[in-house]
């Protein structure tokens, strides 16, 4: 194949798709399946220039807030737990555990705990992206080639200088990997934590939409949150590439 | 030279040993730690009981017939949506690994469905499917299947083209080259992609049964949480760690079983 190609292919693709949904729903004439035409309408009135901003940027709030906490939290509790086997020995079978359990089986807990505010969704969004991470931060820790421990300790690096320029170098691309899992992670709980005694988000909006019936609004969250998705992994596909240009592994699966 | 051997495998031996004792003692720690910070007043016993409390709990509830069906309910929505997830995925990403046009016509399609969270079909489901088992389902495997395919197009991109072409110059059938080339280079990635799908639909099928009331441990839950009965809610989540944590022990064993002879599982012994 040559070079445009696939780029032909998928945008062909892209638009035959949108042709058969456009023609589908509007040929269809069932509530449960509205026109695109009426849903992408919705979309614009309510969600891009309507009140649904307001909605939209509770949650956009909510989910960074918490993927920055369980981004954070996760990589400095995996660099402390993967480098001392120890420490590790002990832990594992107790975070596999917790690990375990879905965040949203803790939506219960949080709500006991703080409440029905944003601190809950921005704990059950940082305990569920944390894990992720950390188990493939631990990974790479404990992965650590010998050589270049060696190396390191034979030129006098260590402390602050051998994490900064030998163990968070070579963890980095199990971190990237950790947070491709994470981020659909964090899509799916921002919307769980607002659908259940919640005034304000994309899974209030949902709710909402379900107790009157109003399909085309259901069909416009699905639609929005679709394109969210997108410009999420996109987004963060460019950071990764600019900051792991170097990795040879890049791209490589997660695991977790 | 004995004497180093002895003491060699006196080493090993208490290694091993610390390999078991010392999670252990973590746990009964932790536990105690926070069984004294409760009864010490430290943190508020309506937030979360002591262990002891959510033991008990826990304990008496084995004996209630109700629990036991509302494990077996979660197990057959886990079970249902994983296989159709993996049979599904791996087909589908076969296909869309084993031909580039293929692949780069329903690209924008996969990228644009495949994140969008299955919770927010609820309301749709709800009142086109019910808010029964199918639901959850349709749920659970809407969300594993797209792992499934990731790790199915991943999986051919592991065959080695080299060996395929071998193949075919000594005259293998079709069958034969499935066989022994493709299947052999695919199953440690496939194997990875049915452990993670398991945990997802596991994930989905709680949170659905949580949301809709679908019978099941979600459902369980749900309502201790409703009735404001904190030791039952807790005991409910640790059935929920337990049964996540050994189905996922499972596949991990399942996996070192399967793929001895791969440098992953070989490799892990060092």
């Amino acid at each position: 194949m040559n070079r445009w190609k696939p780029w032909v292919l998928s945008a062909l693709g892209a638009v035959l798709a949108l042709v058969a949904w456009w023609i589908a729903s509007d040929q269809a004439g069932s509530i449960y399946f509205p026109p695109l035409q009426d849903v992408l309408e919705g979309v614009w009135t309510y969600w891009v220039v309507g009140d649904g901003g307001r909605h939209l940027a509770s949650s956009m709030v909510n989910l960074f807030a918490g993927l920055a906490i369980g981004v954070v939290g996760g990589f400095v509790l995996g660099l402390l737990i993967g480098q001392s086997r120890l420490v590790r020995t002990a832990l594992t079978p107790s975070l596999e555990f917790v690990r375990a359990i879905p965040a949203t089986a803790l939506i219960p807990f949080a709500m006991v705990v703080f409440g029905l505010g944003s601190e809950m969704k921005i704990f059950i969004i940082a305990l569920g992206t944390l894990f992720p991470i950390l188990l493939n931060v631990i990974d790479g820790a404990r992965e650590l080639s010998q050589e270049a421990r060696d190396t390191a300790s034979s030129f006098g690096i260590r402390g602050w200088q051998k994490q900064w320029r030998v163990v968070i170098p070579s963890v980095l691309p199990r971190a990237a990997a950790g947070i491709r899992i994470a981020l659909p992670l964090s899509l799916v709980l921002v919307v769980t934590s607002e659908m259940t005694g919640s005034n304000t988000g994309i899974g209030y909006v949902l709710i909402t939409a379900q107790n009157s019936f109003n399909q085309t609004s259901v069909w416009g969250a699905i639609v929005l949150l679709g394109v969210l998705g997108v410009i999420l992994n996109s987004l963060f596909g460019l950071v990764e590439h600019r900051l792991l240009a170097w990795d040879k592994g890049l791209h490589r699966q997660g695991d977790h | 030279m004995t004497i180093t051997v002895q003491r060699a495998e006196k080493l090993m031996r208490s290694r091993r040993a610390a390999q078991l004792w010392l999670p252990l003692a973590t746990i009964v720690a932790l536990l105690a730690l926070w069984e004294l910070a409760v009864r010490g007043g430290l943190f508020p016993e309506r937030y979360a009981p002591p262990p002891t409390v959510i033991l008990g709990q826990l304990l008496g509830m084995l004996l209630e017939a109700g629990v036991w069906q509302a494990v077996a309910d979660t197990l057959t929505g886990w079970g249902i949506s994983l296989l159709i997830s993996v049979v599904a995925g791996t087909v589908l990403g076969t296909i869309l690994g084993r031909f580039a046009s293929a692949s780069a016509f329903f690209r924008p399609i996969v990228e644009f469905l495949r994140p969008i969270p299955s919770i927010a079909m609820i309301p749709l489901a709800v009142l086109m499917i019910g808010s029964g088992k199918p639901t959850e389902v349709f749920l659970a495997t809407y969300a594993g299947l797209w792992q499934m395919l990731v790790a199915a197009v991943a999986a051919v991109g592991a065959v080695d083209p080299v060996g395929l072409q071998t193949a075919r110059s000594f005259g293998l059938s079709r069958a034969d080259q499935v066989k022994y080339v493709m299947l052999p280079s695919m199953l440690p990635r496939l194997v990875t992609g049915v452990r993670i799908a398991s945990s997802t639909v596991l994930i989905f099928c709680i949170t659905a049964e949580l949301l809709i009331g679908v019978p099941g441990l979600g459902a369980g839950l749900g309502a201790a949480r409703g009735v404001g009965d904190m030791p039952r809610m807790y005991a409910y989540v640790v059935i929920i760690g337990v049964l996540g944590y050994a189905l996922s022990a499972l596949f991990k064993l399942l996996e070192t079983r399967l793929l001895f002879w791969h440098e992953s599982v070989r490799g892990a012994h060092r």
